[in-house]
């Protein structure tokens, strides 16, 4: 089988799985639901662990084809094609395996839900959606791409579409991804401009004479091209990977089933930005403004988002707090110019991220769909196969030494504090102290969830009517013991828990310092960080045994002390403090009121100004004044002159007379 | 005529006969009214197909072409044609004719045979707009096409159905009271009224302007343009579902393609000139109006200002072309520009129209349009959302459907242009998700919101057809938008040279 048709299977598969699914809902058996859908995503799997196996052993080569041509206008060429480099293989093979588990996950998880069927269909055309942006070859597909994965996500989000929050949080995520969007369009819209092409092969060796030239954006402020790309292209990456201050959507959007909390908006969707970028780097080496700008909204959503993640009580909501600092260290990276180190820290970060996301849902299962960790605690006994893969992704997610977080997030601080770009020192001291809030909000949320006393009672059902209500139950009331959760949701924890710890041994080497990404990344010579930090690595077992001598280690150990200390040893003291330092904890507990500001900014502003439009411009100046004044003038007018035809023969004849009169006096007066 | 069949005749008069058989038939057969309308609107269709097909798309010259002496002492003719920017628009009118036969079915009831006649014989009416070459038969044909129409809104319409039409009417008709002079002007000035022959006319700068504004007025009132916008959401708000469709779908791109047909070739100095008041009006179309869009309460209306909105694209792609010129020096740019235009005039005559067509199903069933009537309606009509889903996803111009196509072109076109207009134009990203999808969390999502809502059916088989029609071609287009911009090509490209020319002596 040729490379060209395995990529078609590997893309088609999930979507004629969705379309099946999906259109035929009335017709296709609950079980085939799932079936087809694991059949498809599976395969999408296997043979993207072909390409990508094949590609390592050098058997298979990149290739870049265009498949059909979607529109020709102007001589412009819109494509629909096929990259596949080293990069892409990679995403490929991260996405369809985390969609894989998720899959098989679902199965438990949604087993009581009625929109089963409708589930299935939703992340299949996902992982189509995400296939379809990873292995794009122009900018158009990329933003079909894009904005498909965006639909999918807001369908999703508001899957439970009788839930208010639900449907208001699916709004806001599509409309703040539309703001990043509106600065995607017009970047691309720019690429096109200065290099009539939307194909990336193109773009990028045209990309070098974009140096120099200038745009005129206010009379008499010239700004570098390659400058306002980039940074136009990054708002897009900004709405997607939830960088400040469009991050505000990512955590209402964990209103959506857990499963796809761990796929979308963990592993692989709000992952877009940072895959766009690294595919981008042709571009944004062009520009060390840009990439000041990534650098610095990167690191500040890695420290200020992991703050939030402290004080938050929601288990899914403090992941994905966690998940906004991570994406902000993936920023960061790419504004070191360490693109390799964003899409390695991606690529672990979908494995540990979307483990610990299950594993929230398997305890979010087992305490019948309470989400609020005050509720929870010494859950251990009860759901040990749940509590053992946590712990790893804990681990991985902390940077502890050895696991997989710690190959990828040690490098990109490291990255950070090799580079002299402009706001680099700033950046290093966010992504720092990151690593003890990182350590201090994941094993606060560990302790509170699996350790320490029970904070919920096991009350006998009572069978009076209204039996398991899930709705309506008290906190902290549960109808029955908590238990392990099945196989289908134990399994996809253990399989997501094997590469969190061993996948930065295998990788670490060949995707930051063996150059295996080779020309889909491009750096040039002097931003090159990671060229000086390979002359010091090692092996990755030099890289955990130095890890001792860094500070990175013990800021991550003083957090899991302070976590331990705090919500284990006193967990008085928690409260008192927030009492203490009320104005901090309330600007975390509000979310440095970014949502409020929001709320009155644009969805206030833009109904204010709407209304204002609306019934001052359209109803009282078009309508009032200007079209029906003019009607009611000429009805007024009307009636004056039909005073001149009141129908009686005296008034007729009278102005006559008069009229006569005047003209006979003017014939003799002239 | 040349040796081939007279489609376009057939096109014209075909509906017209067959309006008045069904008029015929409600007095003698009632029973079979609705069939026959049914069958006369597939019949129209099919023979339109053969212009699809048919079609050269190498030449820009005017094809399936009839001439016929019509009144000789004017040097009038009945004279019909086709090119790439008006085949397209025949087959959007004769399809979506057809959508509106099967949605009136038995959504109708009072006078039903005329209901029925009256869109056919609409329907011969505008196929004639879009094809005739002749500027007296045009402008016959663009004012009686007002007259059934006229009635539509007044007979089957809602409570303020007067008020509604004849603020229509006159609206549009002061409108185009001033074409008439212009093109009687320009008769005196060529000898015919052939407006191949007005393309030609060699004019001075100060006629052109006058000829301009002539057709400026008549075209922005039917586009319709900011500030003569406002005849429409109360036109929609009162007229029938089949009405709204009509109107949305077909009698809004009358207005651009006049700018194609006249305004853009006829005083491309005059256009050149006042390309700031064309692009300012888009534009203000596409923010403004987006704006006041997001605050309506009456669905119609909501969609009616999507629909405002939309058409600034089509205005603005059309006349994108002196700005680029201005800019860069060169063509290039230009033909994306008109194209994004046209395919967004196809484009939005099948998603306003099926929003219109989802409107009306709801009304059917609640006899209201008011958004905070429904809610929570994906509970008890799954099927219905999806379409409603579907078609808000594709009015706020996602990838892979239609409504993509155009504003993408003409916004990468726009920054040919001038960044800033470009700037302008992408807030309907923002603006057109906001008012599409609140509208569809406010009446799909949620909780059922009351016991009326509680009570709706989902669609039944004829309205899951209609919606389904319209589903085709918006994915179509917005999966494969190139065989329809490959008939455009050559008309297109040959109209921006013709229009690239000044007509100034010595200019």
């Amino acid at each position: 089988m040729d490379l060209q048709s395995t990529l078609l299977i590997i893309v088609l598969a999930p979507l004629v799985a969705a379309l099946v699914t999906g259109l035929g809902m009335r017709f296709v058996p609950r079980a085939a639901a799932h079936w087809l859908t694991i059949a498809g995503v599976g395969l999408s799997f296997l043979l993207s662990a072909w390409v990508l196996v094949g590609m390592m052993q050098g058997s298979i080569a990149d290739s870049n084809v265009n498949l059909y041509q979607w529109g020709l206008s102007d001589g412009v060429a819109f494509e629909v094609g096929f990259l596949v480099d080293h990069l892409t293989a990679l995403m490929m093979v991260v996405v369809t395996f985390v969609s894989l588990m998720v899959h098989v996950y679902t199965v438990g998880y949604m087993a009581e839900d009625p929109g089963y069927k409708r589930f299935f269909a939703y992340i299949s055309l996902f992982t189509f959606s995400m296939l379809m942006l990873v292995t794009a070859n122009n900018f158009l597909q990329l933003f079909f791409g894009w904005e498909a994965v965006g639909l999918v996500s807001y369908l999703l989000i508001g899957f439970w579409y009788t839930r208010s929050t639900a449907i208001f949080a699916n709004l806001k995520a599509f409309l703040v991804n539309r703001v990043g969007d509106f600065g995607f369009l017009l970047g691309i819209a720019l690429v096109l401009y200065y290099t009539g092409s939307l194909d990336y092969a193109t773009v990028f060796a045209k990309a070098p004479q974009l140096v120099g030239q200038g745009i005129e954006l206010f009379h008499g402020y010239v700004w570098a091209v390659p400058t306002v790309i980039c940074i136009l292209l990054f708002v897009g990456a900004m709405g997607k990977s939830a960088q400040v201050p469009l991050h505000i959507w990512l955590p209402d959007s964990m209103e959506g089933p857990t499963p796809i909390s761990a796929l979308i908006h963990a592993a692989t969707m709000v992952t877009a930005g940072i895959f766009m970028v690294s595919r981008m780097s042709p571009l944004f080496e062009l520009s060390d403004t840009a990439l000041s700008v990534v650098l610095v909204i990167g690191a500040t959503t890695a420290f200020f988002m992991g703050l939030i993640g402290i004080v938050n009580n929601d288990i899914k909501r403090v992941i994905a707090y966690s998940t906004l600092s991570q994406l902000g260290y993936m920023a960061t990276a790419l504004g070191a110019s360490a693109y390799s180190a964003g899409m390695f820290h991606l690529m672990t970060h979908a494995f540990f991220k979307a483990l610990l996301f299950l594993a929230a849902g398997s305890v979010i299962m087992a305490m019948h769909h309470e989400q609020d960790m005050r509720y929870m605690g010494g859950l251990k006994k009860y759901l040990p196969i749940t509590y053992w893969t946590c712990l790893i992704g804990s681990l991985a997610l902390i940077a502890f030494p050895g696991f997989a977080g710690f190959f990828s997030k040690d490098t990109i601080i490291e990255a950070v504090h090799a580079s002299s770009r402009t706001g680099s020192t700033y950046a290093y001291w966010c992504v720092l102290l990151g690593a003890f809030v990182t350590a201090l909000y994941t094993f606060r949320m560990l302790f509170m969830t699996f350790h320490g006393k029970e904070r919920f009672k096991v009350v006998k059902q009572h069978h009076d009517g209204h039996d398991e209500d899930h709705e309506h139950h008290e906190p902290g009331m549960l109808a029955h013991a908590p238990h392990e959760s099945p196989w289908v949701v134990t399994v996809p924890l253990i399989l997501l828990a094997i590469p969190s710890v061993i996948i930065g041994w295998i990788t670490v080497e060949p995707i930051l310092y063996g150059g295996w990404l080779g020309d889909a990344i491009h750096v040039a010579t002097a931003n090159d960080v990671l060229v000086r930090m390979g002359e010091e690595f090692g092996s990755p077992l030099h890289a955990v045994l130095v890890s001792v001598l860094s500070p990175t280690l013990y800021l991550a150990l003083a957090g899991v002390a302070l976590a331990w200390f705090l919500y284990v040893y006193r967990t008085d003291l928690p409260a008192k403090l927030a009492e203490r330092a009320k104005p901090l904890y309330l600007l975390l507990v509000n979310k440095f009121y970014f949502d409020e500001v929001f709320y009155f900014v644009f969805a206030g502003g833009t109904r204010a100004l709407g209304r204002l439009l609306w019934q001052v411009g359209d109803v009282t100046l078009i309508d009032t004044v200007a079209i029906n004044g003019t009607a009611n003038g000429i009805g007024r007018l009307a009636s004056l002159l039909r005073r001149g035809q009141s129908g009686f023969l005296y008034h007729y004849a009278f102005a006559m007379i008069i009229g006569l009169c005047v003209l006979l006096g003017w014939l003799i007066t002239r | 005529m040349t040796g081939h069949s007279p489609i376009l005749s057939l096109l014209l008069w075909l509906p017209i006969i067959g309006g008045i058989l069904v008029l015929v038939a409600g007095r003698v057969a009632p029973q079979i009214v609705r069939y026959l309308a049914l069958f006369i609107s597939v019949s129209v269709f099919a023979v339109s197909v053969p212009l699809w097909t048919l079609f050269d798309p190498t030449t820009a010259a005017m094809q399936f072409t009839e001439k016929l002496p019509w009144i000789p002492t004017f040097n009038v003719f009945y004279s019909l044609g086709v090119d790439g920017i008006s085949m397209p628009l025949i087959l959007l009118t004769t399809f979506v004719t057809v959508l509106v036969v099967i949605a009136g079915w038995e959504v109708v009831q009072y006078k039903v045979a005329q209901y029925f006649a009256a869109f056919l014989i609409l329907e011969g009416l505008m196929n004639g707009v879009f094809s005739a070459v002749d500027g007296m038969l045009f402008y016959v044909l663009w004012e009686a096409m007002l007259i059934p129409m006229f009635l539509i809104i007044g007979i089957w319409g809602g409570p303020r159905r007067v008020y509604a039409t004849i603020k229509f009417f006159l609206y549009t008709f002061l409108g185009s009271v001033f074409m008439l002079v212009a093109l009687i002007y320009m008769y005196l000035k060529s000898g015919s009224f052939d407006i191949l022959g007005f393309q030609a006319l060699q004019l001075g700068l100060q006629p052109q302007i006058l000829i301009f504004i002539a057709f400026l007025l008549a075209f922005a009132v039917k586009v319709p343009m900011w500030p003569v916008h406002t005849w429409l959401p109360d036109a929609h708000v009162e007229a029938p579902t089949g009405g709204s469709v009509i109107l949305a779908a077909i009698m809004l791109k009358m207005g651009g393609y006049g700018f194609l047909r006249f305004s853009l070739p006829i005083t491309p100095d005059a256009s050149h000139a006042l390309t700031w008041l064309v692009v300012g009006l888009s534009l203000t179309a596409i923010v403004y109006i987006g704006f006041v869009a997001v605050v309506q309460t009456d669905m119609k209306k909501l969609v009616a200002y999507s629909s405002v909105a939309h058409m600034g694209f089509v205005t603005l792609g059309f006349f994108l072309l002196f700005a680029i010129v201005e800019k860069t020096g060169g063509l290039a740019g230009t033909v994306m520009g008109i194209e994004g235009g046209l395919v967004q005039m196809i484009s939005h005559g099948f998603i306003s129209g099926a929003l219109f067509l989802c409107v009306g199903v709801l009304y059917d069933r609640m006899h209201t349009r008011d958004i905070g009537a429904y809610g929570g309606v994906v509970n008890v009509m799954p099927a219905f959302a999806f379409f409603m889903v579907l078609f808000a996803m594709a009015n706020c111009g996602l990838p892979g459907t239609s409504g993509f196509v155009g504003e993408w072109m003409v916004i990468l076109a726009a920054m040919r242009a001038n960044f800033w207009i470009a700037f302008l134009a992408a807030f309907t990203l923002f603006l057109g998700a906001a008012y599409s999808l609140w509208l569809v969390k406010r009446v799909i999502y949620g909780d059922i919101g009351n016991d009326h809502v509680r009570e709706m059916k989902d669609i039944n088989q004829r309205e899951f057809l209609v919606l389904g029609l319209c589903a085709v071609p918006v994915i179509v287009i917005g999966c494969w938008p190139a065989p329809l911009l490959d008939v455009m090509h050559a008309t297109v490209a040959n109209l921006v040279h013709q229009v690239a020319q000044t007509k100034l002596i010595g200019g």
